[in-house]
């Protein structure tokens, strides 16, 4: 699993990461999202809902939301 | 290049017929209707005539209508009145109801009914929402952000199974839809429909347990005689043409929502597509700040909104996004009104793609 550490930044640019980044693991392989920014959580399983790829939802790491993406293709 | 305001959703244009009715009452509608002389009794006249031209447009009573401040201040009334007339704290509403609605509702007890996709209540959820305790049930006639028309005859009959009355903010549709039957409250605001600003409506159905809050007043929250003059004056021309406006501007916003949807990659076109206010259209754009779009188009003459979080005080993106589950950044809302013309939304089309393309490679994408 890639961790990508997001905190601090404004949407879209957690978003424009994992994006950047999703190819980097297997498919069916997970990327993790660590944002802070209130946008994230509703813009990143929209953003799998758009790209066709897995949302498999939000945990606390630390004190921080991360948001879990599978990639299906 | 002149400037195209596209924001008819935030506040439209004054409609020529408002502004001559306001200048014709700054003249004459000045006095105290409350008074007994003959300047008070033309202001009576001018106020008694624009609640009877309203209830007409409205198919409501002229005693059932309550001048406002505001819609905003409407709305406050409307959820506050039901709570203190029935002497019950609950109060259900949508997730995508205006943030007026949500600040009154959050007051005191409240249950929130999600949407879908396209915005629209889930009258399932709306149903086991309306419980015995339930003072007020809140659901808009049609959205302000997406444009999506609400379920309302449904909701209504709901309602009224339960005994419980119902409240629609019909802000966006006044003067453009029809509002179904079957609501007890209503609340609406003048300069959405090309009124001035400053004049809200509550419309409260006769029989309905609302009491107003505040200390008990014989005079109405909305006092500015020359505005509710142009208020009146203005829907009914509103009204009037309604039907070549509806189609003119329904045509445009199509337009639009097509368009960019063919020419723009990465792009989510927000909202019911066929079930949806006239005049409305919002679409967000993949990996594109809204803040900066914004500005952007503001530079190059387009007035028009956002939802996303950017864009807000709060730095949350807006509620009817979130409740929604689509896309919240690079938020664009496009709102049109009787003087948009065909040729500014070509402008608009000819200006979007290259504008999203250069804020996108300018994110490194």
């Amino acid at each position: 699993m890639i961790t990508l550490d997001c905190l601090g930044q404004r949407c879209p640019l957690p978003v424009i990461a994992l994006a950047r980044h999703i190819g980097e693991v297997e498919v069916g392989g997970t990327i993790r999202v660590l944002a802070d920014d209130p946008a994230a959580a509703h813009d990143i399983p929209a953003w799998c809902r758009l790209r066709g790829q897995e949302y498999a939802g939000e945990h606390t790491v630390g004190d921080a939301p991360a948001y879990d993406v599978v990639r299906t293709s | 290049m002149s400037a195209s305001y596209l924001d008819a959703a935030s506040a439209a244009p004054l409609h020529p017929v408002a502004r001559e009715a306001l200048l014709a009452a700054l003249a004459d509608g000045w006095a105290d209707p409350a008074r007994l002389y003959a300047q008070a009794r033309r202001a009576r006249q001018l106020l008694d005539a624009s609640r009877a031209t309203i209830a007409d447009c409205l198919g409501a009573r002229a005693d059932e209508i309550t001048f406002c401040a505001s819609g905003t201040q409407a709305a406050h009334l409307a959820i506050a009145g039901a709570r203190k007339g029935r002497r019950l704290r609950k109060v259900v509403h949508s997730a995508v109801e205006h943030s007026a609605v949500l600040h009154a509702a959050a007051e005191d007890e409240h249950a929130e009914v999600p949407v879908d996709i396209l915005g629209r209540a889930d009258l399932g959820a709306f149903a086991a929402a309306l419980t015995p305790d339930t003072a007020l049930a809140a659901l808009m006639h049609a959205n302000h952000e997406v444009g999506t028309v609400q379920p309302l005859a449904e909701a209504a009959a709901l309602c009224a199974e339960h005994d419980i009355p119902l409240y629609t903010d019909a802000a966006q549709s006044l003067g453009r839809l029809p509002v179904p039957p079957g609501w007890s409250v209503l609340t609406g605001s003048a300069h959405k429909w090309g009124g001035p600003p400053g004049v809200g409506l509550l419309i409260v159905k006769k029989g309905t347990r609302w009491r107003r809050p505040g200390p008990s007043d014989e005079r109405e929250p909305g006092r500015d005689l020359p505005a509710i003059v142009a208020a009146a004056a203005s829907l009914r021309a509103v009204q009037a043409e309604s039907e070549t406006e509806n189609a003119r501007q329904s045509a445009l916003v199509g337009r639009i929502r097509a368009t960019v949807a063919a020419e723009i990659p990465d792009v989510e076109v927000i909202g019911d597509p066929d079930g949806r206010l006239p005049h409305i259209v919002t679409f967000s754009f993949l990996y594109v700040e809204g803040e900066t779009l914004l500005h952007e188009l503001d530079r190059q003459g387009f007035a028009v909104n956002s939802g996303s979080s950017c864009t807000s005080s709060t730095l949350h993106p807006s509620h009817v996004l979130a409740a929604m589950g689509v896309l919240t950044h690079g938020n664009v809302r496009v709102s049109v009104h009787r003087d948009t013309t065909g040729a500014e939304v070509d402008r608009l089309l000819a200006a979007l793609p290259p504008t999203v393309a250069r804020l996108r490679k300018e994110a490194g994408l």
